[in-house]
């Protein structure tokens, strides 16, 4: 356990298992983001699919009826967002902090009303082997790599195909040109015949439904235990959207920032460890106080949205209407 | 009926709340003609079209496309019944290139986005005789090219009636018979073409009949080879028009602001002004002439304090001014009123009352921590009432006006601080020929008060008209100081463009430079 090779390899390996939620809930906003659409409710949408998720994957012991259900419930956030902002033209901002407050409600809501009836994970095998590690043929024998990147759980590599995949939608696709220009100016779009409302549906539930994915992976690394206090989804949902920004709305990019970040998030667990194999190098982390890593994420988000407000349009992939209702006869 | 109509409108009524923009109108249209359809701000033009581009829908009436009664529910139904609509604010997406943006809205090709689309465009385009280059990013086109962009789009849609809402209200006049070359060319291969403009010689120019529209009403059809400038004004307006700006003779004061050899960078970092001289008096109006983006913008800009400048001076009656915060600049009676291309962008607030947009510039003058609204709307009123401007109240957002409306608004609160200096860009920018006559008359009376005017324009004929004398840039550059009515509009083109240039044909006698002030002899200028 001492070896410090064995400690780095065990720290980049929890880097990528704990912080994989961060990049469905970025990839998740980046979809409905595109789309022209600012949902602040990523918090409140991942602890829905993260709830219903878990609770159906348990109940017919299946890690595909968990996925579905997480994704479906998450979707009926953004199909709430949609009816709101698109059909009814509410406030984007005011409608994602309801989503947000609506979600973490119905998740405390539904876990204290189950109380003793609370379903534990050991109980349901599917969900316990579906989500343990999964050695990818040949690459997880690499040092280091191998473990890091190829022996993980079967969500993780679902996830980043869900991030390749998002981008290339996003960019070599006619229909991931039109959420594109509903995103940047929705008046073009409209006016050579793209379905502005449709776009905007579609991709919101679609979006949320990946952030629910996330939920459901939390609810897994929990082991699904439920406290009362204190919510599985602990502020990723916030961390997602600082996140897109981060990766200039470009989900490939999402990968590599959900690294980052999960490098400062995870080291206030591995601090300690981290310190006593290096001791030479790593030894002052022991005199850092744990509460200056629990704020490290936080910090760096800060810092991130600085350093992007700063970034010039041309470069940004920040769609120019985004937050912006959209109503063809508006004069 | 000889010929069928491309499109037929009959008794077309649309009201926005309890305000009628279109009342029962009648409007027609062959294949290979161009119909102008004309009238003022408000008069239910761009209404009536975007009916035809299904962006709104009639409360009552028919139209017809061929000869076949349809129904235009979206922007959808429009493309397939071949109507095309170039619109005035561009509907082009800023970060895609030209290919991308024809793409969204095509069709016929597969769901994956190929490389091959910028040939299949550029051969579109090659065909229809246009020059685009299909992977030029829109944000890094120019406004005659994006326009261009949107001509192309339409017809590679396959539209076979185009609708320009006033194409020519951001071009140079040369790009204006460029255009018109184009249309031309479209009405010769059997398109319809429906164009708004208020500039009446494009008018007489370019159509073969003119619909005109007057308060949402429709006044009648004429055809454009019976019919001359004063008539069209006389329906448009609804009576009789003195076409003739005015151009009083004042007694000249000294130069109140003179600018040496200003050197000012634009927003990217590259030389937007470029050593520039000049110098402008009391009671005169000194015209700025060019392209746009020659420099106007970050000239206006300098002046009002809003942008650093490299180098040079900027003198306001003996005192530099260059390096003062804005407002320092304001109270020394230096106003500036700039008018983008979207009108409400530099100046006013769009969603607060004409009131508190009075209030902006003076918030810090009222005693006590509280806002002083009554003095501001009592100015409001004052303002509302000196230049005629249609509004509902004093507490009517800015954003609910029309176009005219709100640029008397921000001409009114300018003129309203007593300066001494306005600078003032695009004033008439897309107004009518009654508006801009109202603005015209604002800025005559304050000349004669013995102001000192720059006045940046586009419309050439009204530059000849209204200034004493014209400035023309071409990339930042001083082309030529000359008098206006001394100079002709081909000689004024050719210095826009570059092709002439007085300034430094003469090296030794630069112009621009207030060699008759008297500011130098009286050393009121410290250097």
């Amino acid at each position: 356990m001492n070896d410090p090779i064995n400690v780095l390899t065990l720290f980049l390996f929890n880097i990528v298992l704990i912080n994989i939620p961060l990049l469905y809930g970025t990839v998740g906003e980046i979809v409905v983001e595109k789309s022209g659409s600012l949902d602040l409710g990523v918090e409140g949408t991942m602890a829905v699919g993260a709830m219903f998720g878990y609770l159906a994957g348990c109940a017919a012991n299946s890690l595909a009826v968990g996925l579905l259900v997480s994704f479906l419930t998450a979707g009926l956030c953004g199909l709430l967002f949609a009816v709101l902002t698109v059909s009814f033209q509410a406030n984007q901002n005011v409608t994602g902090l309801t989503i947000t407050t609506f979600g973490l409600g119905l998740y405390f809501f539904v876990g204290k009303g189950l109380g003793e009836r609370w379903p534990a994970m050991t109980g349901s095998a599917a969900l316990v082997n579906g989500f343990s590690a999964f050695e990818l043929p040949l690459l997880s024998k690499v040092p280091v790599a191998g473990k890091v990147f190829f022996s993980q759980n079967i969500l993780v590599y679902l996830g980043i195909a869900i991030a390749v995949l998002v981008w290339w939608y996003l960019n070599h696709t006619k229909t991931g040109l039109r959420l594109r220009a509903v995103g940047e100016n929705p008046g073009a779009a409209d006016s050579v015949g793209v379905n502005i409302l449709l776009y905007k549906y579609v991709h919101l539930i679609a979006g949320s439904g990946i952030m629910g994915l996330g939920g459901f992976y939390m609810a897994l690394n929990m082991s699904g235990s439920f406290e009362g206090s204190n919510c599985w989804i602990n502020g990723y949902g916030w961390i997602a959207i600082a996140l897109v920004i981060f990766a200039n709305w470009n989900p490939v990019l999402a990968i590599l920032g959900t690294l980052v970040f999960g490098f400062f998030n995870t080291l206030q667990i591995y601090s300690g460890a981290l310190a006593g194999a290096f001791p030479g190098g790593l030894g002052w982390l022991n005199a850092v106080p744990a509460q200056l890593f629990k704020a490290l994420p936080f910090i760096i988000t800060a810092i991130v949205l600085i350093a992007s407000s700063v970034r010039k349009r041309e470069g940004s992939g920040q769609p120019a209407a985004l937050g912006l209702n959209y109503f063809r006869e508006e004069r | 009926m000889d010929q069928q109509y491309a499109i037929e409108m009959r008794g077309i009524c649309k009201s926005f709340g309890s305000v009628a923009a279109n009342k029962d109108i009648d409007l027609s249209v062959k294949p290979g003609e161009i119909l102008a359809l004309l009238g003022e701000n408000g008069s239910g033009k761009t209404t009536l079209m975007n009916m035809l581009s299904g962006i709104y829908k009639p409360d009552s009436g028919s139209i017809f496309v061929d000869g076949r009664e349809v129904s235009i529910n979206s922007p959808e139904d429009a493309k397939k019944l071949g109507i095309g609509m170039v619109h005035q604010h561009f509907k082009l997406v800023d970060v895609f290139s030209a290919a991308d943006n024809i793409w969204l809205g095509d069709d016929k090709s597969g769901p994956l986005l190929k490389k091959d689309r910028y040939d299949v465009i550029r051969d579109m385009a090659k065909k229809f005789g246009f020059d685009i280059d299909p992977r030029k990013k829109v944000y890094n086109m120019a406004v005659s090219e994006k326009q261009t962009l949107e001509i192309v789009k339409v017809l590679y849609y396959g539209a076979r009636i185009i609708i320009l809402d006033e194409p020519t209200a951001v071009l140079t006049i040369q790009e204006t018979q460029k255009l018109f070359g184009v249309l031309r060319r479209m009405k010769a291969s059997g398109h319809a073409i429906i164009i708004i403009t208020h500039k009446l010689n494009e008018v007489l120019e370019i159509s073969d009949r003119v619909a005109i529209l007057r308060k949402g009403e429709y006044i009648c059809t004429v055809d454009t080879s019976a019919t001359n400038e004063q008539q069209l004004t006389e329906y448009m307006v609804g009576r009789k028009v003195e076409l003739n700006i005015d151009r009083p003779v004042v007694d000249k004061t000294r130069p109140l602001l003179e600018i040496r050899d200003l050197t000012i960078k634009n927003d990217e970092g590259a030389v937007a002004i470029d050593h520039v001289n000049f110098y402008i008096r009391g009671g005169e109006i000194l015209g700025v002439a060019g392209i746009a983006g020659c420099g106007q913008k970050e000239l206006c800009e300098a002046i009002a304090g809003l942008r650093p400048i490299e180098s040079g001076q900027m003198i306001h009656k003996g005192d530099n001014i260059v390096g003062l915060p804005p407002k320092a600049i304001l109270e020394k009676g230096i106003s500036m009123s700039f008018i983008p291309e979207d009108r409400l962008g530099m100046g006013l607030a769009p969603s607060m009352s004409i009131t508190d947009n009075m209030l902006l510039k003076k918030y810090d003058q009222a005693k006590g921590p509280f806002v002083d609204r009554k003095t501001g709307r009592a100015e409001a009123k004052q303002v509302i009432a000196d230049l005629e401007i249609v509004t509902p109240s004093t507490e009517t957002p800015v954003r609910r006006l029309s176009g005219g409306n709100v640029q008397k608004v921000l001409l009114g609160r300018e003129i309203k601080a007593g300066p001494n200096v306005i600078v003032t860009a695009y004033p008439v920018r897309g107004l009518d020929i009654n508006s801009s006559y109202a603005i015209y008359d604002i800025l005559n009376t304050q000349k004669k008060d013995g102001v000192g005017i720059l006045f940046v324009g586009e419309d050439l004929d009204v530059m000849l008209g209204l200034c004493d004398k014209i400035m023309v840039l071409c990339h930042g550059k001083v082309m030529g100081v000359v008098h206006a009515h001394k100079t002709t509009k081909e000689e004024l083109g050719l210095m826009m463009t570059g092709a002439l240039d007085l300034t430094h044909k003469y090296e030794d006698k630069p112009a621009g430079i207030a060699k008759d002030s008297r500011i130098g002899e009286n050393e009121e200028v410290e250097e």
